[in-house]
């Protein structure tokens, strides 16, 4: 799967749990921009393993801060699984 | 205005199956917590759970009868009897018409219902066993007890999460100082060990995968427990006047909500729980912040909850937070939910009387952001006359009691 279309998919979903305009959504926006908090992360998380069918760690959860660490995190474990 | 005192006590817990192994157990700070060994309950992120080892309905309850109660309103009863029977109630049909039975419960029959769900969901079945909903509802230990004892007088159940039960024994404590009944069974239970809720727990990711370790700076989350605690409620007049040994009194309580945020807890709201708290006491005109020296914290062991509450302690008390004895016992017998405000309501009331604080387990270093002195690992002994016991929930509605040692007999 090319990254980017990873990274396409994980903007739209990032947008939709959090109920945002997905032109709002970039790889440079802050959990802060966007309003996410803590409790939006684990949810925003649970949407993304369901989408790609991925387990992420808790302890990766509570060090996510930002729109690129969840996609450099999220298409990590995707190519570890296609891999495997 | 009527004081109220407690004078029974029955115990489930993860540290026993009575209130001595329990009371034991707080003060030799022994953890009871181990891996999960509930049916179904295996392939989860955090393989450990505070549970009630041992329980076996039938040492308890007749077939036929434990056919109708799930496991948290069987813990419910078993409490309510060892109570009962340390208080040695002498039942007229007066008294049982003036009694009141006010539980608190988070989840209820958790394990009817999920059972229910898998046999419909998972197996496809066409229908799930008739008594599932009377199994389920949260109310079913207060009308357990009340059918047991005959007991006619007000009994409702309070849900608010975590501290569904110490807002139940706070409502029962007032109703006995008011006089609008003359005795209370009044506490809560908790039995949330099947695969459905557990999965749930583990998708908000609050859940340690090792144990809790509450205020200590290598905390990973809370760890879930199971068990109950219901305290007899009295007029310390009435207790005197059948010669009954009061174990404590109940001085005070206070409630009051976050208004912020359905997880995140608020130090503002829970410190506003506790002012309340200490407004609520009548005896000797008020009390001031200065005068409680033992706090059964919440104290989940969540990154969050932790720093939040020694914040709150400071908002509350000022300089005397940091003389305050602050521990968390839900580093031995986990975090019960529902139950937790009445099974940490006994561990005050036993620390009051017995003048050993228990302790917080786990504790392996210091957190900058809570340097309050946390009884670390190893019980303390003081003589104190008033602690406190917080409960704050998921929604942000804090429950808080404060309790005070019974004064030795004249001579």
């Amino acid at each position: 799967m090319p990254n980017d279309e990873i990274t396409g998919r994980i903007l739209a979903i990032i947008a939709e749990v959090q109920r945002r305009n997905p032109a709002e959504v970039t790889l440079d926006s802050t959990f802060e921009q966007l309003g996410i908090d803590s409790m939006d992360g684990v949810n925003i998380v649970f949407a993304l393993e369901n989408e790609f069918d991925i387990n992420v760690p808790d302890d990766d959860v509570k060090k996510l801060g930002s729109v690129r660490e969840v996609v450099e995190g999220v298409t990590r474990l995707v190519e570890m699984k296609a891999a495997s | 205005m009527r004081r109220a005192v407690v004078t029974g006590i029955g115990v489930l817990s993860a540290l026993g199956l009575n209130r001595e192994q329990y009371f034991e157990g707080l003060t030799a700070g022994r953890s009871g917590i181990a891996p999960i060994t509930a049916p179904g309950c295996t392939g989860l992120r955090f393989p450990n759970g505070a549970e009630v080892k041992g329980f076996r309905a039938e040492d308890h309850f007749a077939p036929k009868e434990a056919d109708f109660l799930d496991r948290f309103a069987q813990f419910a009863v078993v409490t309510a009897r060892e109570a009962l029977r340390q208080s040695r109630i002498q039942w007229t049909d007066e008294l049982r018409e003036n009694a009141a039975i006010i539980t608190g419960s988070c989840v209820g029959g958790q394990t009817a219902e999920d059972q229910g769900f898998h046999d419909v969901y998972k197996l496809g079945r066409p229908r799930v066993h008739p008594m599932t909903i009377p199994k389920t509802m949260a109310n079913a230990g207060a009308s357990a007890i009340s059918q047991e004892f005959g007991i006619t007088g007000p009994a409702y159940t309070i849900s608010t999460a975590c501290s569904s039960s110490a807002h139940a024994i706070g409502l029962a404590f007032h109703m006995v100082r008011s006089g609008a009944v003359d005795l209370a069974i009044t506490g809560g239970s908790e039995a949330p060990f099947s695969f459905g809720i557990l999965k749930a727990w583990e998708a908000m990711r609050v859940v340690s995968p090792t144990v809790c370790r509450p205020f200590s700076r290598d905390r990973d989350g809370m760890i879930l427990g199971e068990g109950a605690a219901m305290l007899v409620i009295e007029s310390l007049d009435r207790a005197h006047a059948r010669g009954a040994k009061p174990l404590a009194e109940i001085a005070g309580f206070g409630m009051s909500s976050d208004a912020h945020h359905i997880t995140q807890p608020s130090a503002d709201g829970a410190a506003k729980a506790m002012r309340a708290a200490l407004r609520d006491v009548r005896i000797d005109a008020g009390i001031v912040p200065e005068q409680i020296g033992y706090v059964n914290a919440h104290g989940t062991g969540t990154t969050v909850n932790d720093v939040t509450e020694t914040a709150a302690l400071k908002l509350a008390f000022g300089d005397h937070a940091a003389k305050l004895a602050v521990s968390s016992t839900k580093s031995m017998h986990g975090h019960t939910l529902g139950a937790a405000g009445a099974i940490e309501a006994a561990a005050t009331i036993h620390a009051l009387g017995s003048g050993a604080l228990p302790p917080t387990i786990g504790f392996n270093e210091p957190d900058p952001d809570c340097d309050l002195d946390y009884i670390p690992n190893t019980a303390r002994g003081s003589r104190i006359e008033y602690a406190m016991s917080n409960s704050f929930a998921f929604g942000g509605l804090n429950a808080v009691l404060v309790f005070r040692r019974v004064s030795e007999p004249r001579a």
